[in-house]
């Protein structure tokens, strides 16, 4: 359901240029959990951010649930962001002066739901991160773990298909990085595509597979070694391939 | 989402107060300036009698030295006076649907109860078709017949000021009061009525105060009074008498008509344009023949009613409100920009560079709203600041107290021009804090 083909991204100023995204190709198939890995400034977040819709690419293709969003307008980009993707940030980019209700909703009032509806939505997801007795507080009020449980519920209040996140655990301590971790295959293992940033090894091994960048290229894959054959299976996950590059 | 950008517009604007102050308050001066200039000049320059424009006409006869004209800077024009003669013999034609003849004069008014505090009276000595002409508008009674003026007939109309003073605002009409110790029959009460400018009299500024009393002009040469206003002549005579100078060639009557119809113009004109010739032959009128009937809005501008110095000012006001919004431009895109972050997380989270754009519009249209009301307020401030300022006596209803009213035009144009200027000036913050790539924020938060 994602496809990249030959995609490149260069960053152009008057005197340098930055090839941040080199040749990529790849496919993520539904409800898959694939961890992105890679030194610093490889481009990982690059790759996030194109992927995400959040900036456009030079060269290549790229198919988001069938749909080839090369040539679509900000419109189009934006009401796709909305309703198909869901990001979780490293800093949690949670907005300070609204109250964690009023946070998840933000998503959902660019979708144009009802205010019904929106509650609904607003309070299973807090429910699933465990922060139902704690809607109306405001981020500052909060740990670096709930907060990011609270940036995660947003992620998911819009029922998205895809789940971008760029190092979900780099803010927060150990423990609260497998609670995050451990939310994050709970919110996979129910259908929703994962794809994760992280320079933690340890946490790249619970990923169905890994993509390894390095100056903008994909270096290295691990096929796809499923954890719990018996548990996919019942999700309804088929393995899917994962082609690379020619270098 | 209209209702969504309104709460966050309202969130934002909390969220630096000090930033908002600062903005609200530069579109506020900026456009309590502007209203005040635009206040004053409106009264300065606005024709007050628009509805009468093609009818009323100012009549000006050129008798002037035959050497030089009545005035240098223009010496295309007649002066805007007439001599009691001239006035006398042109008010003669039965032509004008309505005309007048006046001057100003200063008289006492009292009481015979001594107990009432005898008032200086600002006073037009005028013909009665004065109240027609103008549609002067009465609190009780009306204006005095023609034959009143042949009369002369004692009889006097008192603005309500003066009603208010003398009879504590009751119906006056048919009581007693002395005039410079003349006893006259009150007629009628005027209503509040301050056209500005004072058109129909340029003689000390176009902002003079309404009169306090009207007598039939019958009365100046009876009781030989001098005009208060300006008296021009151009030629050595001897004048020693008040006869001396009803005779002079000196000017100091206004004199204005009514024509209904283009018709009647044109044969007005051809009288008093006959009037001239037949005095040429007796030796007066040695100037070319420069009669006018002057139409109100040509009056004004013939009179220079309206000055350099003012639309100097008023372009002034416009130049300060353009910095004052420029100034609100460069906050509003620090603000912008200090909130590009968050603006970033609402792009990650689906909001289109519209919807940005959108948001950003109403908060700027917010801005602008309760800017374009505070500058209102500080403008009503400064006029009446103003009123203050300039006027001595805080119980007159005249000019400077005119001015220092806002009428609902001033109120509409003000308020369009901030609303239209300042979203103007927003429209480009709005704009460019919608184009930012959201990524470069997203890390860097």
């Amino acid at each position: 359901m994602l496809e990249m083909q030959g995609i490149s991204k260069i960053y152009r100023t008057d005197l340098i240029e930055t090839h941040a995204l080199r040749d990529i190709s790849l496919k993520v198939g539904d409800g898959e959990f694939v961890a992105v890995t890679g030194p610093s400034g490889s481009g990982k977040t690059t790759f996030m951010n194109v992927a995400g819709l959040l900036e456009s690419f030079d060269t290549g293709a790229y198919c988001l649930d069938g749909e080839n969003v090369s040539r679509l307008s900000d419109e189009a980009r934006s009401r796709l962001r909305n309703e198909k993707i869901g990001f979780i940030f490293q800093s949690f980019n949670l907005i300070p002066d609204l109250d964690i209700f009023d946070n998840v909703d933000v998503p959902l009032r660019y979708r144009g739901l009802a205010k019904k509806d929106r509650e609904q939505r607003i309070v299973s997801a807090l429910e699933l991160v465990g922060l139902s007795s704690r809607m109306h507080h405001m981020p500052s009020q909060l740990s670096g773990g709930q907060q990011q449980r609270a940036a995660i519920a947003r992620a998911l209040a819009g029922d998205p298909r895809f789940l971008l996140a760029d190092e979900p655990t780099g803010n927060v301590d150990s423990l609260m990085a497998r609670q995050v971790m451990d939310l994050l295959e709970q919110i996979n293992e129910m259908g929703t595509t994962v794809i994760m940033v992280t320079h933690d090894p340890e946490l790249a091994r619970r990923a169905h597979r890994n993509v390894h960048i390095v100056d903008g290229q994909i270096s290295d894959f691990r096929p796809y070694e499923p954890r719990n054959e018996e548990l996919l299976t019942d999700a309804g996950v088929a393995p899917v391939a994962v082609t690379m590059a020619p270098a | 989402m209209l209702g969504y950008y309104f709460q966050l517009a309202f969130r934002n604007l909390r969220r630096n107060p000090g930033l908002t102050a600062l903005m609200i308050g530069a579109v506020a001066l900026g456009i309590a300036v502007c209203v005040m200039t635009l206040t004053l000049y409106r009264a300065m320059s606005g024709n007050p009698i628009w509805w009468k424009n093609d009818v009323l006409y100012a009549v000006t006869l050129d008798a002037w030295d035959p050497n030089e004209p009545a005035d240098d800077r223009r010496p295309e024009l007649p002066p805007w006076q007439l001599s009691y003669r001239d006035a006398m013999a042109v008010m003669e034609s039965g032509m004008p649907k309505r005309k007048l003849i006046m001057h100003k004069a200063i008289g006492v008014l009292s009481l015979d109860d001594r107990s009432v505090k005898p008032e200086r009276a600002l006073t037009r000595m005028t013909t009665g078709d004065i109240f027609a002409m103008f549609d002067v508008p009465f609190q009780y009674g009306g204006g005095w017949s023609e034959s009143a003026d042949q009369g002369p007939e004692p009889v006097m109309v008192i603005s309500r000021a003066m009603n208010e003073k003398f009879f504590g605002g009751v119906n006056s009409v048919g009581r007693r009061i002395r005039w410079d110790d003349r006893e006259f029959r009150i007629v009628g009460v005027r209503d509040r009525w301050q056209p500005l400018p004072t058109f129909y009299d340029l003689n000390n500024g176009s902002l003079e105060e309404g009169e306090d009393v009207y007598l039939p002009f019958g009365w100046t040469p009876q009781f030989e009074i001098w005009s208060a206003g300006n008296t021009n002549g151009w030629k050595q005579e001897e004048v020693n008498t008040f006869q001396d100078f009803l005779a002079s060639e000196l000017v100091w009557l206004q004199m204005w008509v009514e024509l209904p119809d283009a018709g009647t113009r044109q044969r007005f004109q051809a009288f008093i344009d006959s009037y001239a010739m037949e005095q040429k032959k007796a030796g007066r009128f040695q100037r070319p023949l420069n009669n006018r009937l002057t139409q109100v809005d040509q009056w004004l501008i013939d009179n220079r009613v309206v000055g350099n110095d003012d639309r100097v000012l008023v372009g002034l006001a416009f130049a300060f409100l353009a910095v004052c919004l420029l100034n609100t431009v460069g906050l509003l895109l620090a603000k912008f920009l200090n909130n590009a972050a968050i603006t970033g997380v609402r792009r990650a989270l689906g909001a289109s560079r519209r919807q940005v754009f959108m948001q950003h519009l109403v908060e700027v249209g917010v801005i602008s709203g309760i800017g374009s009301i505070l500058g209102l307020a500080f403008g009503g401030i400064m006029l009446v600041g103003l009123r203050a300022l300039y006027t001595l006596d805080p119980t007159d209803t005249g000019g400077t107290q005119a001015i220092a009213h806002v009428d609902v035009t001033s109120v509409v144009t003000a308020l369009a021009l901030a609303l239209f200027a300042t979203i103007a000036a927003g429209l480009y913050p709005a704009w460019r804090i919608g184009r930012i790539p959201p990524a470069i924020y997203l890390k860097a938060q």
